[in-house]
C-alpha cells in the first residue's frame, strides 16, 4: 500500500515536479503559508486602515491658524481642551450617545418578539420567507429609506394625515431622528437574535416545560442566556451606526446636531480638519470601550 | 415550553406590526412615484407616469449609477481576495494575535462610517497627495474595500468552519498537491460562500454614502451621493422619488440571488 502510494506520488512528481515540490515544501513550512496568507490583508488593514486612523489621531493634536487657515503641525491638546470645556460639545456628545442608546433599546424591544416568533412560533416552512422579508429592506438603499421617512413625516404628509391633520405628527426633529435610525437599523438587531434563537434546540424548551417551568421561567432561565450575546451583537451595529450618523439627522432631524454633524461641519464649512479629527475620536473611544466591554460576553462571535 | 394561545397571538401580532413598520414607508415611496402632486400631497390627488419618463431621461442619475457599479465591482474584487485570505489564516492556523486579526477585520464596520471616512480622507490628503495620488474613483474603492472585507471574511470563515479539514486531508492522502486540492476540493466547497460574500460586499458598497462623501475626488458621484445632493431641491423631488422606487424594487434581485446561492436562509452572514 505504502509503496504504491509512493510510486504514484513519485510518478506525478516526474510530470509536474516544481508545483509538487513547492506544494510539499509549503506543507512543511506552516509559517511561510501563514505569512503568504496574511501579508496582503494585514498590509491593507494595518497600513491603509490603522495607518489612516493613526494619522487621524495625530492630526487631532494639530491646530489651524485662525488667520491663514493653514494647519499648524505643532502638537497640542488645545482641541481636546476645547471639547472638554465647552458646554456645546458636551451636550452634543451626550445627545449622540442618548440617541444611539435609545435607538438600540427601541430596536431590541421590537426585534425580540419578532425574532422569537420567527424562530420558535412560525412554522418551519414560513421561517425562510420571514427571514427574507426582514432581509429585503436591507438591500433597499439607506438614503431611500431615510427619504421615505422624510416624505412620511413631512408637514401634511401621511403621518400627519393619519393623526388627523397637518402638525399632529412629530415632524422633523430629535424624535424623528431616533425613529428613523431605529427603522434603519432594525434588521441588524433582528437577524443576530433570530440566529441565536434558531440555534437553541426546541428540545431544551420542552425539557424546561417538562420539568415544570412556566413560560416566564423558561424565558428567563433558558432563552435569556442564549440571546444576550445576540442582542449585544446587534447592539454593536445599532449603536455604532447611530453614533456616527449625520445623514439621517440632516434629512429628518431639522436643526438637531449630533457628533457626526459637528465633524462634518468642521471638515466642510469651517475647514478645521484637526478639530474634526479631535471630535471624531469621541465615537472611536466610545466604540472601543463598548467593544472591549462586550468582548467577554462572546458577542463578537455572533457577528 | 408551551406558549398559551394568547401569547402566540400576541407574538403573531408583534410580527405583523413589525413587518408593517418595515414595509409601509417603502410602499409609500412606490405609491408616491405615481403621485401627480409635485410636493406629494397626501392622499394623492391625481396619478401620473410623467416622473418615470423624466427619471429615465435623467443623465445625472444614469452616470451616477454607472459610477456606483464601477466602485462596487472594484471594492468587491479586493474584498474577495483579502477576506478569503484572512479567513483561511484564521481558520487553519493558530498564531499569536489571531484574535486581534479578527477584531481588526471587524473594526472598519464597527467604527462609525464617519470615522473611517475622515481617517482615509486625512491619510489621502496628507500622505497620498504629496506622492501624486489624488482622490478619485480609486480612493472610493479603497475606502469601500476596507469595510467590505469583513462580509467576505465572515462568509468564508463560516463555510470553512462548517466543512472542516477532512476533505482537504483526504485529497492530500489521495495524492493531490496543494493547487489541485484547492482547485478541486476547497474552491467548490467555498464557491457559494464567496458569491454570497461578494453579493453582500457589492450591496454594502452600492449603498455607502458616508465613506464615499469623504473619499470621492472631484467629479466622482456615486448614486447615493447624487440622490443626497438632489434631495433638498424641491423640483427634483419627483425624480428622486422614482429613483428611490426603482432601488426598492431592484433590492429584490440580490435577495433572490442570495436565496438561490446560499444554503442558509439568511443568504450569507452580515
Amino acid at each position: 500500500m505504502t509503496s504504491t502510494l509512493q510510486r504514484s506520488a513519485g510518478g506525478a512528481s516526474a510530470v509536474r515536479g516544481p508545483v509538487r515540490r513547492l506544494s510539499a515544501w509549503l506543507h512543511r513550512h506552516a509559517g511561510v503559508r501563514l505569512a503568504a496568507l496574511l501579508t496582503a490583508p494585514l498590509l491593507w488593514l494595518v497600513v491603509a486602515y490603522l495607518g489612516s486612523l493613526a494619522v487621524l489621531l495625530v492630526s487631532a493634536l494639530w491646530t489651524v491658524n485662525g488667520f491663514t487657515g493653514a494647519v499648524v503641525h505643532q502638537p497640542t491638546l488645545d482641541n481636546f481642551r476645547t471639547i472638554l470645556s465647552d458646554e456645546v460639545y458636551r451636550a452634543v456628545t451626550l445627545r449622540s450617545v442618548g440617541v444611539a442608546a435609545a435607538v438600540t433599546a427601541i430596536d431590541a424591544l421590537i426585534a425580540l418578539p419578532m425574532a422569537f416568533y420567527m424562530a420558535k412560533v412560525a412554522r418551519p416552512r414560513y421561517r425562510r420567507w420571514l427571514v427574507v422579508a426582514i432581509l429585503t429592506p436591507l438591500w433597499a438603499s439607506y438614503l431611500v429609506k431615510a427619504y421615505a421617512w422624510r416624505v412620511l413625516l413631512a408637514n401634511g404628509g401621511p403621518v400627519d394625515w393619519l393623526l388627523g391633520g397637518p402638525g399632529n405628527g412629530p415632524g422633523y426633529g430629535l424624535t424623528a431622528t431616533v425613529l428613523v435610525l431605529a427603522y434603519l437599523w432594525l434588521p441588524y438587531m433582528i437577524l443576530p437574535i433570530y440566529a441565536g434563537l434558531e440555534r437553541l434546540p426546541d428540545s431544551l424548551l420542552e425539557a424546561s416545560g417538562d420539568l415544570g417551568a412556566r413560560a416566564g421561567r423558561t424565558l428567563r432561565a433558558v432563552v435569556l442566556p442564549v440571546i444576550v450575546p445576540s442582542v449585544i451583537a446587534g447592539s454593536i451595529f445599532t449603536f455604532s451606526l447611530s453614533l456616527g450618523d449625520y445623514i439621517t439627522v440632516q434629512i429628518v432631524g431639522g436643526k438637531t446636531q449630533l457628533i457626526g454633524n459637528l465633524v462634518y461641519a468642521n471638515i466642510g464649512a469651517a475647514n478645521n480638519l484637526p478639530f474634526a479629527a479631535a471630535l471624531a475620536t469621541i465615537p472611536v473611544l466610545i466604540m472601543v470601550i463598548y467593544l472591549v466591554a462586550v468582548r467577554r460576553s462572546g458577542a463578537l462571535e455572533e457577528l | 415550553m408551551t406558549l398559551s394561545r394568547s401569547a402566540r397571538w400576541l407574538l403573531r401580532g408583534a410580527m405583523a406590526l413589525g413587518l408593517a413598520f418595515i414595509y409601509l414607508p417603502l410602499a409609500i415611496v412606490l405609491v408616491n412615484s405615481f403621485n401627480a402632486d409635485r410636493t406629494f400631497a397626501w392622499p394623492p390627488p391625481r396619478w401620473t407616469t410623467e416622473w418615470w419618463t423624466r427619471a429615465w431621461d435623467n443623465a445625472g442619475a444614469r452616470e451616477a449609477l454607472w459610477m456606483s457599479v464601477k466602485a462596487g465591482l472594484g471594492a468587491t474584487a479586493i474584498a474577495l481576495v483579502l477576506g478569503s485570505l484572512v479567513a483561511f489564516a484564521v481558520q487553519r492556523y493558530r498564531f499569536f494575535g489571531r484574535d486581534t486579526v479578527s477584531l481588526l477585520v471587524l473594526l472598519p464596520i464597527a467604527l462609525p462610517g464617519i470615522v473611517t471616512g475622515i481617517a482615509l480622507d486625512t491619510a489621502f490628503r496628507s500622505v497620498m497627495a504629496p506622492l501624486g495620488v489624488e482622490k478619485g474613483l480609486f480612493s472610493v474603492i479603497v475606502g469601500h474595500a476596507t469595510f467590505c472585507v469583513v462580509v467576505v471574511y465572515n462568509n468564508v470563515l463560516a463555510r470553512l468552519r462548517r466543512s472542516g479539514g477532512n476533505l482537504q486531508e483526504a485529497s492530500a492522502d489521495l495524492g493531490a498537491d496543494g493547487l489541485q486540492t484547492f482547485r478541486y476540493v476547497t474552491f467548490p466547497v467555498l464557491r457559494s460562500a464567496l458569491l454570497a460574500g461578494a453579493l453582500l460586499a457589492f450591496g454594502l458598497s452600492f449603498d455607502e454614502i458616508i465613506v464615499t462623501t469623504f473619499t470621492a475626488g472631484p467629479g466622482v458621484q456615486t448614486l447615493p451621493i447624487w440622490i443626497f445632493s438632489n434631495l433638498f431641491r424641491p423640483n427634483q423631488a419627483p425624480v428622486i422619488n422614482v429613483v428611490a422606487a426603482v432601488l426598492i424594487v431592484a433590492s429584490v434581485v440580490p435577495i433572490y440571488l442570495a436565496q438561490r446561492l446560499s444554503d442558509t436562509a439568511t443568504g450569507g452572514r452580515l
